[in-house]
C-alpha cells in the first residue's frame, strides 16, 4: 500500500465505527421492514415474530425491562427511535455522524454530509402508533445506507482509511447476518415438519428478504429448502451478505492496511482473520448443520468479536513503550 | 425586493451615503437587489441556511448539552470594500502585525522597550498572557504571529480604527470561505459586473505558511498537523474544516506524544514524527507541565519540544502579551518606537484605568464610555455605557476601583452598518471587519474578511456567542495600487 500519509489510531478507530454503525443501523431497518411487510401475510398473533426481532438484536433482556411485550409498537420504539438504546437506528446514525465528525479532513464531504442528512432526517422523524409511513420510512433508511456506501466507494480514495471502514461494515454485516440466520433458523426448525405449506414458504423467503437475499437465491438454489438457505447465507462466496463474502473481503482490507503477505501473519488480528476465513473456505454446510447449526453461528459471532478486541489492541490502543499519558476518547465507542 | 424604505438613521452605512443614494461601488448590487421580487430573495436567503444545516456548519454553544448545535446566522447582503480602501487597510496591517511581532520578540528577549520606559515594565509583567517560559526562545524565522484575526470597525466619522488585534488563535475564517460558497451557490446573479477579489486560496497560502516555518527550514516536506481541543470546542468545524482543505491531518492532544524533545503522533503504523503543528489549543492548555496542569487537551512536553527547536508551532506561545488591552493602547507607540513611522491604523482612543487621570475620567463618564476587562474576549466582562443601567455602572466602578490594571475603556464607538434582511425588509445593522494576516516569509493579507454583524437591533456587540451573525465581504479589485 502507499504509504503516503500515516493513519492516526483514533481516526481508524472512529472511521471503523462510523461505517459499522451504519451497517447496524441498515440492518435493523432491514429487518423491521422485513417484519411489517410478513405480519400481513401471517394468521393469528404477530407479537412473536416481533419477539424474534428483539431476540437478534440481542438486547432482549434490556427489552423486557423496559417495554414488557413485544407488540410492533414497542418494537419499533426500541429498535429504531429509542435514544437510550445504543443500537437502536437512532443512536447508531447518531453515533455514526459523531464519528464522522470527528474524522471529517479524512472523509469526502459527500460523506459528511450524507451521514449528516441520515442524522437529521432521523432525529426530526417521532413515532406515531398505526403509522402507515412505517414502510416507505425504512426503505429510505435502506437506500440512504446504500448512498452512503456508494459515495465512500466512489468520492474516498481506497487508501488506509477507507480499509478500516470497509473493515467495520463486513464484519459488523457477517455479525448480523448470523444473528439473523441463528433466530430464524431456531423458531423455524419446529415447523421443518410442515414442510411445504405456504407459510413455511413465507418465513424463508423473509429471512432471505431481511439481507435481500431471495431473488439471488432463487437464481443459485431455486426452490427454499433450509440446508440450501444456510449454505446460501453462510458460505456463499459472492453474495455481498453472505458471511463468507464479508470475511474473506474484511480479510483482504485488514491485509491491504497491513501488506503483509497472504499465507502468514504479522498481527494477531490477522491470524484471527485468517483462521476464520480458512475455516469458511473449508468447511462443508453439512457438517455445520449436523454438528448444529446455533453452536457454530454462535461461536463465529464470538471469532468475530475476537477480531473487533484484536483489531483494537493492534491498531488503536497501543501503548509506545514509555508512554504515561493517559487517554480519553470523546467520541462514542461501539459495543462490541 | 426594495431599499425605497431603507433608512441610515444617521449612522455610516456602507451601502448608502448620509442622502440614501447608494455608494458607487454598491450601486450594482442595489439595482440587482431591487430587480428581484420578493419572494425570490426570501427563498435565497431560506435555502441558504437550509444550506448551512445540511453541510453541518454549525458551532457549540457552551454551556449547553452536548449536541446543541446551531448555525452561524449568515445574511445574503454583502459588505463591499472599495479596492482603494482595502490598499490602505492592507499597508496599514502589514506594518501593525510587523511591529507587533518584534514586539513580542524584544519582550522575550532583550526588552528594549522597557529599558527604553516606552512602556511601563509592570504592564507587561502584569499582562495575563504574559509567558516567562518563552524568555530566549527563537522561534523559526523569529515570528510569533502566524495567524492573526485583526478586528476593525468603523466609526460615524468614517474612518477605520483597529479595536482588537487577536494573535493569540484568532477563529472565524471558515466562515468566510464558507460565505463565499454559500453566496455564490444561492446568489450568483449579484456577482454579474463586480469584480470581487477571490478568497478560496486561503487554505493553500496557510499550508504554505506553516510549511515554511518547518524546524528545519528547508524540509522539503515537513509533516503538518492541526491541533484541537476536539469535537466539543465551539471552533471544531472550523478546525476540521481548515485540516481538510490544507489535506493535513486533525490531530487531538491524546494522538501526539512527547519522547526525546520530539512530538510524534500514534498512527496505526506506530509513532510518526510531527514538524508544525498548526495549535488551536490556547497557551493555557496546551502543556500540562508547562502551564496549567489540570489540561487534558494538551501534550505534555511540547513547550520543551518547541523550546529546542524541534516543533514549530502556530501561533506561538505567549505571543498573548500584545493582546492585552493595555497593551493595545501603546501600539501607536511601539509603532514610532519600532519603526519611526506613524500609524496608518488608528487605534481607537483608550483610557487606561490604572493611570489616576485616566480613571478619574472613566469613573465620572461611565454611562458614556464602553469598558472592557483588559484579558477577555468575545464580547465577555463588558460594559456599554450608554445602553447600561444605574446598578451595572455602580458595579462596574466599584470593580475598577479594585482592580484598575484590568479595566480599560473606550468612547462607544458608533459603528457602521449594513442592510440586512430582518422578517421580510431590510433595517441597517451594526458590522465590525476581522481580516486575516499570515507571517510565514513574508506578511500576506487575504482580501476579503469576516463581517460580523449584530443581528439585534441597535446592538453593537456582534460575537457570535452574543446574537452575532456574518455576511459575506467583497474586496473589490481595482487599480488600487
Amino acid at each position: 500500500m502507499n504509504e503516503t500519509r500515516p493513519l492516526l489510531s483514533r481516526v481508524a478507530d472512529a472511521v471503523y465505527w462510523m461505517a459499522r454503525y451504519i451497517e447496524r443501523a441498515e440492518n435493523v431497518a432491514r429487518y423491521i421492514g422485513v417484519n411489517l411487510n410478513l405480519q400481513l401475510d401471517l394468521p393469528g398473533d404477530p407479537s412473536q415474530h416481533w419477539q424474534s426481532l428483539i431476540d437478534t438484536s440481542g438486547d432482549s433482556a434490556e427489552f423486557v425491562k423496559r417495554y414488557g411485550e413485544a407488540t410492533q409498537h414497542t418494537v419499533v420504539e426500541f429498535l429504531a427511535f429509542n435514544a437510550e438504546n445504543p443500537n437502536s437506528i437512532f443512536s447508531c446514525l447518531r453515533s455514526a455522524r459523531e464519528n464522522a465528525r470527528s474524522v471529517r479532513e479524512t472523509i469526502s464531504s459527500e460523506m459528511w454530509e450524507q451521514v449528516n442528512e441520515m442524522y437529521l432526517h432521523m432525529a426530526a422523524q417521532q413515532l406515531a402508533p398505526g403509522a402507515e409511513w412505517l414502510p416507505e420510512f425504512f426503505r429510505q433508511l435502506r437506500l440512504s445506507s446504500h448512498l452512503f456506501q456508494g459515495i465512500t466507494d466512489a468520492t474516498m480514495t481506497h487508501n488506509e482509511a477507507w480499509h478500516f471502514a470497509r473493515l467495520g461494515r463486513k464484519l459488523e454485516r457477517a455479525d448480523k447476518t448470523s444473528r439473523i440466520l441463528d433466530v430464524k433458523y431456531f423458531m423455524l426448525l419446529p415447523s421443518l415438519s410442515d414442510v411445504g405449506t405456504p407459510y413455511d414458504d413465507i418465513h424463508w423467503s423473509a429471512v432471505l428478504k431481511s439481507v435481500s437475499g431471495l431473488e439471488m437465491y432463487r437464481k443459485k438454489f431455486g426452490k427454499l429448502e433450509p440446508h440450501d438457505i444456510v449454505d446460501f447465507l453462510v458460505m456463499d462466496r459472492d453474495f455481498p451478505r453472505a458471511i463468507h463474502y464479508c470475511i474473506t473481503r474484511a480479510d483482504a482490507s485488514l491485509r491491504a492496511i497491513t501488506g503483509t503477505e497472504p499465507g502468514t501473519f504479522h498481527y494477531r488480528s490477522e491470524r484471527l482473520m485468517g483462521l476464520l476465513r480458512s475455516e469458511l473456505d473449508f468447511t462443508p454446510v453439512d457438517q455445520i448443520l449436523s454438528n448444529g447449526l446455533h453452536g457454530y453461528l454462535d461461536a463465529l459471532q464470538q471469532k468475530v468479536n475476537d477480531i473487533d478486541d484484536a483489531l483494537l489492541t493492534d491498531f488503536v490502543n497501543w501503548r509506545p513503550p514509555v508512554q504515561t499519558q493517559s487517554q480519553t476518547s470523546t467520541v462514542t465507542r461501539g459495543s462490541r | 425586493m426594495q431599499f425605497a424604505n431603507y433608512k441610515t438613521d444617521g449612522f455610516y452605512d456602507e451601502m448608502f451615503d448620509a442622502a440614501g443614494v447608494p455608494r458607487p461601488e454598491a450601486k450594482l448590487l442595489v439595482d440587482t437587489i431591487e430587480s428581484l421580487d420578493d419572494g425570490q430573495f426570501l427563498r435565497c436567503q431560506r435555502s441558504a441556511e437550509r444550506i448551512l444545516l445540511q453541510l453541518g456548519i454549525t458551532f457549540n454553544v457552551y454551556g449547553d448539552n452536548a449536541g446543541t448545535e446551531r448555525i452561524f446566522p449568515f445574511d445574503l447582503i454583502p459588505r463591499i470594500v472599495t479596492a482603494k480602501e482595502w490598499a490602505w487597510v492592507e499597508r496599514g496591517l502589514k506594518q501593525r502585525i510587523r511591529v507587533l511581532n518584534t514586539f513580542i520578540d524584544d519582550i522575550y528577549h532583550d526588552q528594549k522597550i522597557l529599558k527604553d520606559k516606552i512602556i511601563p515594565e509592570e504592564v507587561i509583567k502584569s499582562a495575563i498572557f504574559y509567558r516567562p517560559q518563552c524568555i530566549g526562545i527563537n522561534p523559526p524565522r523569529g515570528v510569533w504571529c502566524h495567524i492573526t484575526g485583526t478586528d476593525l470597525v468603523r466609526h460615524g466619522d468614517g474612518q477605520i480604527y483597529v479595536l482588537e488585534d487577536n494573535l493569540r488563535v484568532p477563529s472565524g475564517v471558515s466562515y468566510v470561505l464558507e460565505n463565499r460558497d454559500l453566496m455564490k451557490r444561492t446568489f450568483p446573479q449579484v456577482f454579474e459586473g463586480l469584480n470581487v477579489r477571490p478568497v478560496d486560496d486561503y487554505p493553500s497560502r496557510l499550508l504554505e505558511m506553516l510549511q515554511t516555518i518547518g524546524p528545519h527550514g528547508d524540509t522539503e516536506n515537513p509533516t503538518v498537523v492541526l491541533l484541537t481541543p476536539g469535537i466539543y470546542n465551539s471552533a471544531y468545524f472550523e478546525h476540521s474544516f481548515l485540516a481538510q482543505k490544507m489535506g493535513v491531518q486533525l490531530v487531538e492532544g491524546s494522538d501526539l506524544i512527547v519522547q526525546d524533545r520530539k512530538v510524534w503522533m500514534r498512527t496505526t503504523k506506530g509513532l510518526r514524527k510531527v514538524d508544525v503543528i498548526y495549535r488551536r489549543i490556547d497557551d493555557d492548555f496546551l502543556d500540562p507541565l508547562a502551564f496549567r496542569p489540570d489540561s487534558l487537551l494538551g501534550v505534555p512536553g511540547i513547550m520543551d519540544a518547541w523550546r529546542a527547536g524541534n516543533v514549530a508551532l502556530a501561533n506561538a506561545p505567549g505571543n498573548g502579551v500584545a493582546d492585552d488591552k493595555v497593551v493595545y493602547a501603546y501600539v501607536p507607540d511601539m509603532i514610532r518606537y519600532y519603526e519611526g513611522e506613524d500609524p496608518i491604523l488608528p487605534n481607537v482612543p483608550t483610557y487606561l484605568c490604572w493611570r489616576d487621570t485616566d480613571r478619574q475620567h472613566v469613573l465620572g463618564n461611565l454611562d458614556k464610555l464602553v469598558v472592557k476587562a483588559a484579558n477577555e474576549a468575545g464580547g465577555y466582562g463588558m460594559l456599554v455605557g450608554p445602553h447600561s443601567t444605574a446598578e451595572q455602572r455602580e458595579e462596574f466602578a466599584k470593580r475598577i476601583t479594585a482592580h484598575p490594571r484590568d479595566y480599560i475603556a473606550q468612547p462607544t464607538l458608533a459603528l457602521s452598518r449594513v442592510p440586512t434582511l430582518v422578517e421580510d425588509h431590510f433595517e441597517g445593522r451594526h458590522v465590525d471587519l476581522r481580516p486575516y494576516i499570515l507571517y510565514g516569509n513574508e506578511i500576506e493579507v487575504l482580501p476579503g474578511g469576516l463581517t460580523r454583524v449584530a443581528l439585534r437591533k441597535g446592538s453593537l456587540v456582534v460575537n457570535s456567542s452574543q446574537g452575532g451573525g456574518s455576511k459575506d465581504t467583497w474586496v473589490l479589485a481595482g487599480e488600487a495600487e
